[in-house]
């Protein structure tokens, strides 16, 4: 019943520990970060600016991806969108901007960090540091010398 | 078992969400302007010329309903006859244009010739800079503008005659809600 208990509460560390790893707001972006391969030399410094703001933004017609990674029609014509207004010397604040005064925040694929948004970053960081302890703190009771009760000293 | 409580609570309540509904900022801001060339012309009285361009500007304190869809969108057929027909029925108060969204206007012209006709003109999004202006995600999506050029609603999905006459009532001088406009109405 004990090894029972212990194996449950194991889990549910270990549950924390990996939720909190896969639930990061930022774990997402890992991979949509990658800069896009410039088409031409000359235009390097442009399409490295239009590739890093459009993995900030969701891509309205799929699910979770930025419209630098999607190949949907509406993504790439969005990107065109970012790459115009670039040209046009807007700051990508103010892109970004543009597109949640169309959207909403809800096209921002990494929340802004502001008022509750800040338990996003906040919980996943105090989830890992509550597991560690969780599991420190097991571990130390299970490895302790077991104390006989019925023995008296 | 206590600290997982919480996360069962985040999830249950997530699963009460829809995540493929957007909430839009758009509702009581000013409509986006679009000036965009005609490709079906419509039909008697409502018709505008192919190459005539229709300019949000110019809807002189009409309301406008903005129906953005395409030929290869299904659901864009449930509402086509709704839309028609009170397009006619408010001919003198509101003005109606149909935006073609990622589509070929040939294609656009078939869809409309296969589904007996469209009372109202359509007209080319190219890019989709307006579509995206409007913060477009699908089609169908309608939009209804009232006279002082603001967006008063937005709908996701086919849209009925009933709604269609009740929103433009609503933003109709004599209309029994006044023109008073909610801030943030949209429906889907």
């Amino acid at each position: 019943m004990r090894a029972r208990s212990r194996a449950a509460c194991l889990f549910v560390g270990v549950a924390c520990l990996l939720a909190c790893l896969t639930a990061s707001p930022t774990s997402a972006l890992a991979t949509s970060q990658q800069a896009e391969k410039p088409t031409s030399p000359g235009d390097a410094g442009l399409e490295a600016r239009t590739a890093a703001i459009a993995s900030t933004l969701r891509c309205p017609v799929c699910q979770g991806e930025s419209i630098q990674d999607s190949p949907a029609e509406l993504a790439q014509q969005m990107r065109a969108v970012v790459k115009e207004r670039l040209r046009a010397g807007e700051s990508p604040e103010q892109i970004q901007a543009y597109f949640m005064s169309k959207y909403g925040e809800w096209i921002l694929l990494e929340p802004r960090r502001t008022g509750l948004n800040l338990l996003l970053y906040a919980l996943p960081i105090a989830l890992v540091i509550g597991g560690l302890v969780l599991v420190a703190v097991l571990v130390k009771r299970w490895t302790a010398p077991e104390s006989n009760p019925g023995q008296t000293s | 078992m206590i600290a997982t409580l919480p996360v069962i609570a985040l999830f249950a309540f997530g699963f009460t969400r829809n995540p493929s509904e957007i909430p839009s900022p758009l509702p009581g801001n000013a409509a986006p302007s679009f000036t965009l060339p005609v490709f079906a012309p419509g039909e008697a009285p409502l018709a505008r010329p192919v190459g005539d361009t229709i300019r949000l500007a110019d809807q002189g304190g009409k309301v406008v309903v903005v129906n953005f869809w395409a030929s290869w969108c299904l659901a864009c057929r449930d509402e086509h006859t709704a839309l028609s027909e009170t397009a006619r029925e408010y001919a003198n108060t509101a003005e109606f244009v149909g935006v073609l969204y990622n589509d070929r206007p040939e294609a656009g012209v078939r869809w409309i010739s296969q589904m007996g006709g469209q009372s109202y003109p359509s007209v080319i999004d190219n890019s989709s800079r307006t579509a995206i202006d409007y913060g477009l995600y699908g089609v169908p999506e309608t939009f209804i503008i009232d006279p002082a050029g603001r967006i008063a609603y937005k709908h996701i999905g086919p849209i009925s005659a009933a709604t269609l006459r009740q929103k433009i009532d609503s933003l109709l001088p004599r209309g029994a809600a006044g023109i008073d406009v909610p801030k943030a109405d949209t429906m889907r």
